[in-house]
């Protein structure tokens, strides 16, 4: 199982958080600080994998790759492959990519809520979803499009109730 | 300017609409992303809040509006600030018709809320309506929510409604009800206990992303109880063939590798199936070996399906081919330029080692290279492989270096971690008693406040208790040793507590026992440990309690106690302490010292720290105190259950058990007649009396219960062995555990052993030879190295320190017999080619093989007499009869697997219908009955 993606960026901001697990509020925070602090004591060229046994409690392990200014983090348990895992995050940013056409750091804070859905697309419920970033990719299009359609509808006659109500 | 250039861009699509925010949205991003402290940074959320909660709940605000404000929040949530007041506000949104705004509800509530928060009762009316809904991106974030949010008790609210959705006409729908039914029962797993069999139906949707996604929960079930699954193991198998033959759509393709991601569970779900169960695991061979064949190296997914082969080689019933296949891949991976592949080689290594102890040592200097490698990571891996392939002709050069690396870190839950595994591994294959003591003492020193209390207590009772043999002058000798390096050590700065109270212990129990140290040294030191720690009272308990031993051994012994200036100072200062334990220990140890010799010696009997102590439980020598109290007046003792009244209670309670506690105390050391001269006597007087274990001799009150029973006794004595837990018999004998690192061998394997034997003395010999040959080549590596390499996987020098008593050797030849016995197996079935290679394998390190004898007197024995001698089809049946049977019973047993599987998996292709494959009711059917059917046509016509 998944328990957690983390984007961070490489000053310690967190950019994306989502935990699979129930973690508290401040627990999520504590968390990502001490990801951070893993991830930046460890040199280029090493592997990208950390036993964080001692973060996330027994059976856990993480997976974090380093794009530009940008951590992404997987945190998952022995029922993961690690290299998958990997491959995983990079089918992520691959979505994000073509989402976004050379995705940068900025891209994930302004749209918020379309990396949500893309996340959704990828993982749910601590389980991988799908892997193939062009199948993501038709999904979310597909969401958004259908997301403004009825947002066109919809607006004109909701306002318009909302006038006569009063 | 990169900045720049997406804020513009940013803007351009915030003009579009979608998913782009207001310029306030952008400015406080842009605000917090140049915050220069995390103070400013706090100062500009907070105002951000403040301006939302004004925001928030201002009337009639338009929805795109208040989709931001969500949005706003969530993000400020992310950044660690309390957006609890704009929770409500998200409940809201949810019940919105909009799917725009739905969905922004959904999302924010499920980053918002856990599934015991309050609100979620307001919501669950909304999913329960929203499951049902005609628009199936609707019914998806309702599936998304009802993953994060329901709990144990609203999970039958939404059960019916999410099993409806399992027959969903849209993929991504079933796809997700299959998970939120997974996370159902990953929360409450009686809560759809009954509905295990939609998961098996699921196995044969026909979209292979559904059949995909089946796989997680089978996996969580199978792992809880394989037992009823084992009839899916042909279905697995065929869909496995069929994904790895790309059957599968191409959009399932993940750079060039047919579904990576479904190979990689259903091959996790094998090794499950396949652990300890040959039957199953024969159906696998051929698949297994196939995706071995087909894997593409080179890319990192690739190794990633590659590395679950090998955990599924592993861990299914093994296969000299497949372990063959497996063997080459992780010498590829050990080889690898890259991190992470190496770090999978280790892993895998350490997974494969069980199964063929041998291939450690083909790679032992690329291991030696992780070892020393600067990545944490691939660092601690490594000595996670280490520390599996201990034994006793290694263990001084693994302890030695974990205990290195201990030092060096500072992450104290891994030292822990570390630490202990240190202290197991001493303990288990400690080589001798001076090398066990020494590495305790390191790693007391250096992480003594992280380890288990348990292990201090483990080391006093092995330097009490010694070996269990019947070697008392190797007993002492552990003592004297212990002694002589507490004493080096215990004048160092900063000694953990823990340590402290070992050193204590041992020193008042065996400070002066060899006569090596006068009294007054011993006492001196202890005074001083004392002093140093004026903040711990344990381990000055610890350490007055030793004092009051070595006064009263030296009482014992006849000798004139002078007390030092400084211990009296002590004393006189603990017996004014806040601590009771402290006083009474204080007291205790004035009032010993003003006895007798005979009384001290029944008080406290030298090294009598592991005898049992008898307790007299119905206290029945207080008979005549008592009945002589109730002669003079006093009431009788009414047990606690038959009083009444409150006050009556208290009263008693206090009074009287506690007047016959003091008198039990006072009269054990008043006594100038020990209680139990004769065991015999006593027990015959008392038949209540029982024999109850001692308390663990570290526990700061054992000098009572030994005062209380100083006779000695053999058979308690022995008794108490039994509480070691194994721990002695594995120490310091290296004859068993050299059998013990292959418990999982198999019992095939273990049969051909027998067999073999006669072959065995020719075989180390030609083994031996061979190494010698093997080891030339690698003249570039540095001497330190091999060195290294050499001790960790049996390298000749080592050896000839070990001991070689008779049983030793023949357990060495068994099992290099059984080492061996995997040769000749394989080499009858492959050409060869492959018979010299494994001959030409370094030794299995099981063995140690550079017995000194050995290799001298016969070094002249050609090694291709032996090559020949395996081939021959008479002498192999002679001398390896078992082996060749197994061998030629195995050969057509895979060709009929050959012959089988392509048959079945056809028959079974159907199941992950493609596409193109239309009639797909069919075959929704029973992917189950068909492959089933088949298989059992199959054997039988076999």
């Amino acid at each position: 199982m998944i328990r957690a993606v983390m984007v961070m960026n490489t000053q310690g901001k967190p950019r994306l958080a989502k935990f699979y697990d129930s973690v508290p509020v401040d627990k999520q925070q504590e968390l990502i600080r001490s990801v951070f602090g893993v991830l930046c004591s460890r040199a280029e060229n090493v592997s990208n994998f950390v036993e964080a046994d001692s973060i996330f409690g027994p059976d856990s392990r993480l997976v974090y790759k380093h794009y530009a200014t940008l951590y992404f983090v997987l945190v998952f348990d022995s029922s993961e492959n690690e290299l998958a895992m990997l491959d995983l995050i990079q089918v992520l940013v691959e979505t994000l990519d073509k989402c976004f056409k050379n995705v940068c750091e900025l891209d994930l804070v302004f749209n918020y809520s379309k990396i949500h859905t893309i996340l959704d697309e990828i993982f749910f419920g601590g389980q991988v979803l799908e892997t193939s970033s062009t199948e993501v990719m038709k999904a979310v299009e597909e969401i958004s499009k259908l997301e403004s359609a009825s947002n066109s509808i919809n607006l004109v006659p909701k306002s318009v109730s909302g006038w006569r109500g009063r | 300017m990169e900045q720049l250039k997406t804020i513009g861009r940013e803007l351009a699509m915030g003009s579009q609409g979608g998913f782009g925010q207001s310029k306030e949205f952008l400015d406080l991003v842009k605000s917090i992303g140049e915050a220069r402290s995390k103070a400013e940074e706090d100062r500009i959320v907070l105002h951000e809040i403040e301006t939302l909660k004004r925001r928030i709940s201002e009337p009639d605000i338009p929805k795109r509006k208040m989709k931001e404000y969500i949005i706003r929040l969530v993000y400020i949530e992310m950044l660690g600030h309390d957006a609890s007041f704009g929770y409500i506000h998200a409940v809201k949104m949810t019940h919105d018709d909009t799917l725009l705004l739905k969905r922004t509800g959904y999302l924010a509530v499920t980053l918002f809320l856990n599934d015991d928060h309050d609100l979620i009762i307001l919501i669950v009316n909304t999913i329960q309506k929203d499951l049902r809904s005609d628009n199936y991106l609707v019914v998806c974030a309702a599936l998304n929510a009802v993953c994060r949010l329901i709990n144990e008790e609203t999970i039958p609210a939404m059960l019916p409604q999410v099993v409806d959705l399992l027959a969903h006409s849209k993929e991504a729908v079933r796809k997700k009800a299959i998970m939120a039914l997974h996370r159902f029962y990953q929360k409450s797993p009686s809560s759809v206990s009954h509905l295990v069999s939609n998961f098996r139906k699921r196995l044969c949707d026909n979209d292979p992303g559904v059949m995909g996604a089946t796989l997680c929960p089978l996996f969580d079930l199978i792992t809880i109880e394989v037992h009823s699954y084992k009839d899916l193991v042909v279905s697995f198998v065929s869909i496995l063939k069929q994904v790895a033959e790309r059957r599968l759509p191409k959009s399932y393709d993940y750079h060039q590798m047919p579904a990576p991601f479904i190979q990689i569970r259903l091959l996790k779900i094998l090794a499950l199936l396949g652990s300890g169960d040959k039957q199953a695991s024969e159906n696998m061979y051929t698949v297994v070996g196939d995706i071995f064949r087909k894997c593409d190296s080179s890319s990192n997914i690739g190794n990633a399906v590659l590395y679950e082969c090998v955990c599924c080689v592993s861990s299914i019933y093994p296969n000299p081919k497949l372990l063959e296949a497996a063997a080459d891949v992780i010498s590829r991976f050990l080889k690898s330029d890259s991190h992470n592949l190496k770090y999978m080689g280790i892993d895998s290594l350490g997974r494969l080692i069980k199964m063929s102890p041998e291939i450690a040592e083909q790679h032992q200097l690329a291991v030696i290279d992780c070892l020393e490698d600067p990545d944490d990571t691939l660092k601690r891996k490594t000595f996670e492989l280490l520390y599996k392939m201990t034994k006793s002709s290694n263990v001084e050069v693994i302890v030695d270096r974990m205990i290195d690396y201990m030092i060096s870190i500072n992450d104290n839950h891994y030292k822990t971690d570390i630490a202990s595994r240190c202290v197991e591994l001493a303990e288990q294959f400690a080589p001798s008693n001076h090398w066990f003591i020494l590495t305790m003492n390191k790693v007391f020193e250096h992480a003594g406040d992280l380890v288990n209390v348990k292990v201090a207590h483990n080391l006093m009772r092995l330097i009490a208790e010694g070996f269990g043999e019947d070697d008392d002058a190797a007993d002492s000798q552990l003592r004297s040793s212990a002694v002589e390096s507490y004493l080096h050590i215990i004048g160092e700065p900063k000694l953990p507590s823990v340590f402290l109270q070992v050193i204590c212990w041992v020193l008042g129990e065996y400070g002066t026992a060899d006569g090596k140290y006068s009294a007054s040294y011993i006492t001196g030191k202890l005074c001083d440990v004392a002093e140093a720690c004026s903040n711990d009272e344990t381990v000055k308990a610890y350490a007055v309690t030793a004092l009051m031993k070595i006064y009263a051994f030296e009482i014992a012994a006849g000798r004139k106690v002078d007390m030092l200036h400084e211990c009296q100072s002590l004393v006189e200062e603990l017996s004014a302490s806040h601590s009771t334990d402290l006083q009474q220990r204080a007291y205790e140890l004035q009032a010993v010292i003003c006895l007798d010799a005979h009384a001290v010696e029944n008080i406290i009997p030298s090294d009598a720290s592991c005898e049992d102590v008898e307790i007299d439980k119905n206290l029945s020598f207080l008979n005549s105190y008592v009945q002589q109290s109730m002669e003079n007046g006093a009431q009788p003792y009414i047990p606690e259950t038959q009083r009444s009244g409150m006050l009556d209670t208290n009263f008693r309670s206090q009074d009287q058990p506690e007047a016959s506690l003091h008198g039990l105390r006072f009269e054990a050391y008043e006594l100038p007649k020990p209680p139990v001269p004769s065991r015999i006597h006593t027990a015959s007087l008392e038949p209540s009396t029982e024999l109850v274990p001692a308390s663990e001799p570290a526990y700061p009150k054992d000098t009572h219960q030994v005062a209380t029973v100083p006779s000695v006794s053999d058979a308690g004595s022995s008794e108490l062995k039994l509480r070691l837990d194994g721990v002695q018999r594995k120490w310091g004998r290296p004859a068993y555990s050299s059998s013990a690192p292959s418990p999982s061998s198999s019992t095939s394997q273990n049969t051909v052993n027998g067999v073999t034997q006669i072959d065995a003395a020719g075989s180390v010999i030609s083994k031996a030879h061979k190494t010698n040959d093997s080891r030339k080549p690698r003249v570039e590596i540095s001497p330190e190295k091999q060195k290294l390499a050499a001790s960790l996987f049996g390298g000749s020098s080592q050896t000839e320190k070990r001991s070689t008593s008779a049983s030793h050797k023949v357990t060495k030849a068994v099992s290099h017999a059984a080492g061996k016995s995997q040769a000749p197996k394989s080499a009858v079935v492959s050409n060869q080619v492959t018979v010299e290679k494994t001959i030409h394998q370094p030794p299995p390190d099981l063995l140690d093989l550079g017995e000194p004898a050995v290799p001298s007197t016969t070094p002249s024995v050609d090694p291709f007499k032996q090559l020949e001698g395996l081939l021959d089809p008479t002498q192999v049946s002679s001398t390896a009869n078992h082996g060749a049977v197994g061998a030629a019973t195995e050969s057509p047993d895979i060709i009929a697997l050959y012959g089988k599987t392509p048959a079945s998996g056809h028959s079974s292709s159907a199941a992950i219908s493609l596409p193109t494959n239309g009639d797909g009711v069919n075959f929704t059917a029973g992917l189950l009955d068909a492959t089933l059917s088949t298989a059992h046509a199959e054997q039988l016509s076999v």
